[in-house]
């Protein structure tokens, strides 16, 4: 099946014909470091050139880039739009405007959804709505097994002919190993990349925070990191086994990371997505008691965010995802015990990671950019590319424009990020995705752009 | 200082001045009228999630010597139960214009939660297992008594540490005040990582001796569901504490309420080194003191009663 069909295209989105002049372009794929002039025709990538040899295109709009920078816009394999069910915390319009704010040009939704995407008439109604809601194409994933609870399989083939991109039970473990089994040898007749949260309940318990020293003192139940990697453990020897493909989900810890570089030098085909929280926060946030810092997996030790970054630099973990967690105020306004789970992170996601890793040399920005541009690819989608002909998935960001996170409110409907307050740099300027404008900060409006 | 919500907002010259005050508070509590007018016109709330008894009683008992209207507010029998959240409960409160909230919560963070809510001061009587600082400090403040100085004293805490808010604390007030802590207890009842608050940690009784105090702490029934240990017997047999166990010039302490024959025996509890009861009649005194030093000030003199 084609990836068009399941990655449904934003909908009504007029093709941008626009000339961005004097932008850095920095792909890293293409290997682009180098100010350059980008013309846009029809929503494509017509011309790249040296800065000042265009002329001036009739009809078509002008922005001056100079002193930003133009990547590849990001794809964010792992974000919850809470629709169907819990709109008052996110709606497929509100969460992909997020995500346009934030950069990126294509999300992947989690089926943990009420009701859960564990049937084609919900997956059906969801793409449909999408098309006619969604600011950014937007793929979706059913859930393995039927109301996410870990028992019998969904109509997997079916949810593929629907269009869903893949499985995952996210937010909740496969916690049988032979339902587990069982999901991967059916992936060798429907195909679709498995994702999984990994993690033990028994291990995990009624845990809400990371185990160690904090939790200690704080006196909350602990999750230890193992209740997450010997999971992975576990499932990468299923997945070599049965010679399935396995995608790993918000990893968070040193021990994961050991486990997936070991499933897959063993032969596994598995892969790994961390989340720019767990590679930029630790749990000593979680002292606050603040519950913005309590996600699951939870925010881990300064040992496990150096492993995370070292596993990225790497490739052992490939792509970054935002773990896009909305709840509303009301549900994270209680102690942190009661809170439920999950932080907000589309617009966030660049400028976390831009400011605490790239600009302290922690990380190198070409690694970032490659990691928020891959996380479709595991699941089929096209790479986005700044190159002749391709659609035009275009981020334009200014990286010395800083600004307060959350100090003008969200995008998204919900406001629980972990980098509230945080002075952050990186500041997205526009997004081009799938060749219309989805979002355009206000610094642009005088320019005739359309943006939608 | 405007909230009470961990030991950590205090420094040892902080203790040192509330137990003072709670001295001459003391001293009240044995005169025909043990009233002062230090609160007369103020309001405190004392909010109660949990069950309590010496807690609450003796915070409401704290607040009215001190001549404060008090009105007490628990889950059951209010819109608690109806299922109002915390922060409508606590805005509700607000409309009575308490000088300070006294908040017992099941939920870690709770009173720090609340004085973002409300300008009154707020008095953390227990959040989750995370900390209880007037009882620390009411330990404190008897073992100071019958001490002198805690400085050098070696003091266990024995028992289920890991579910324990009077152990967070009291590890936390006891270094502060110059002890040597070290926590006892089953090691699925050790927290992983509490040798970072400082303090040593032993799955055994075997070095007791060593110890110039042994604080026992409650074990709780309800963790038995959780098998946390084989069984009540076994617990018991390993870690209770009975005079024999006991060498001479030890002291005894307990938060209550105690579980007789569960982690002491009842000869221990009404022995002469118990300091139990010694521990129930400082609350009163080091809660008027707590509230008095957030209310009233920590530059007034000392009590002119």
């Amino acid at each position: 099946m084609s990836p068009e069909i399941a990655l449904n295209r934003a909908a009504g989105a007029a093709p941008a014909d626009l000339l961005i002049r004097g932008a850095h372009l920095l792909d890293p794929r293409a290997g682009l470091d180098e100010p350059r002039d980008v013309l846009i025709r029809g929503g494509h990538i017509a011309e790249l050139t040296l800065p000042d040899t265009l002329a001036p295109v009739a009809g078509v709009a002008e922005l001056d880039g100079t002193g930003r920078h133009l990547f590849p816009a990001f794809v964010d394999p792992h974000v919850h739009l809470r629709t169907p069910g819990q709109e008052y915390k996110e709606t497929l319009e509100s969460g992909t405007a997020a995500a346009a704010a934030g950069g990126f040009c294509q999300v992947i939704a989690m089926p943990n959804t009420d009701p859960v995407v564990d049937e084609v008439s919900v997956l059906r109604s969801l793409v449909d709505a999408a098309r006619r809601q969604a600011r950014v194409p937007t793929g979706f994933l059913a859930a393995i097994t039927v109301g996410l609870r870990g028992e019998v399989l969904t109509e997997m083939a079916a949810l593929r002919d629907a269009g869903a991109l893949g499985f995952t039970d996210d937010g909740k473990p496969v916690v049988s190993a032979g339902v587990l089994r069982k999901a991967l040898q059916y992936q060798r007749l429907c195909g679709g990349v498995v994702a999984l949260h990994e993690e033990d309940p028994a291990l995990s318990g009624a845990g809400v925070m990371h185990e160690g020293a904090v939790s200690a003192r704080l006196g909350l139940a602990g999750i230890p990191s193992l209740s997450e990697s010997t999971m992975v453990a576990r499932d990468a020897a299923l997945a070599r086994y049965e010679d399935a493909r396995v995608h790993f989900q918000h990893l968070s810890c040193v021990e994961s990371v050991e486990a997936l570089a070991a499933a897959r030098a063993a032969g596994a085909r598995v892969s790994g997505e961390t989340t720019p929280h767990h590679l930029t926060l630790t749990d000593e946030l979680v002292r606050t008691l603040d519950s913005r810092f309590k996600m699951n997996p939870p925010l881990r030790s300064e040992e496990d965010r150096r492993a995370l970054i070292e596993a990225l630099r790497t490739g052992v973990i490939e792509c970054i995802a935002t773990d896009h967690a909305p709840h509303a105020r009301h549900e994270k306004e209680v102690p942190f015990e009661q809170a439920p789970m999950g932080t907000i992170g589309l617009e966030t996601a660049f400028p976390a990671l831009f400011t605490e890793l790239v600009m302290p040399g922690m990380l190198e920005l070409e690694v970032v950019i490659e990691r928020m541009t891959a996380g479709g690819a595991l699941y089929g989608l096209p790479i986005p590319r700044i190159a002749p002909g391709e659609p035009a998935n275009l981020v334009l960001v200014d990286l010395e424009a800083s600004f307060e996170a959350g100090a003008d409110g969200y995008v998204s409907r919900s406001a629980n990020c972990c980098f509230h307050g945080r002075r952050l740099f990186g500041r997205v300027q526009l997004t081009v995705a799938d060749g219309a404008v989805a979002f355009g900060r206000e610094a642009l409006s005088q320019q005739p752009l359309s943006v939608r | 200082m405007n909230h009470l919500i961990s030991i950590e907002d205090l420094d040892r010259a902080a203790i040192e001045r509330i137990l003072d005050r709670a001295e001459s508070f003391a001293e009240i509590a044995g005169r025909e009228i043990k009233k002062v007018p230090a609160l007369r016109g103020r309001t405190v709330v004392n909010l109660f999630y949990e069950s309590s008894t010496r807690t609450s009683s003796s915070f409401e008992l704290a607040a009215k010597r001190l001549s404060a209207d008090v009105v007490s507010v628990r889950s059951t029998g209010s819109s608690v139960e109806k299922g109002e959240s915390l922060r409508d409960t606590v805005q509700t409160l607000s409309a009575y214009e308490p000088a300070a909230i006294v908040i017992r919560s099941p939920h870690a963070g709770a009173a720090r939660l609340l004085a973002g809510w409300t300008d009154a001061s707020v008095v953390n009587a227990g959040d989750g297992k995370h900390e209880h600082p007037t009882q620390a400090l009411l330990d404190v403040f008897t073992l100071r008594r019958r001490l002198g100085r805690l400085d050098g004293a070696s003091i266990w805490i024995v028992g289920d540490v890991l579910h324990s808010r009077v152990a967070r604390s009291n590890i936390l007030a006891f270094q502060r005040m110059g002890a040597k802590v070290t926590v006892c207890g089953p090691p699925t009842l050790l927290p992983r990582g509490i040798e970072a608050l400082g303090c040593a940690a032993t799955p055994t009784l075997e070095r007791l001796g060593e110890a110039d105090v042994v604080y026992v702490l409650r074990m709780q029934r309800e963790r038995m569901q959780e098998a946390f240990i084989p069984s009540l017997r076994e617990y018991a047999e390993r870690y209770q504490i009975g005079v024999g166990r006991l060498r001479t010039g030890q002291l005894l302490m307990h938060p209550g309420p105690v579980n007789r024959g569960v982690e002491l025996s009842a000869d221990a509890i009404d022995s002469p080194v118990s300091l139990i009861g010694e521990q129930v009649r400082a609350g009163v005194a080091v809660r008027m003191a707590v509230l008095y030093e957030l209310l009233v000030g920590a530059a007034a003199p000392a009590v002119a009663a």
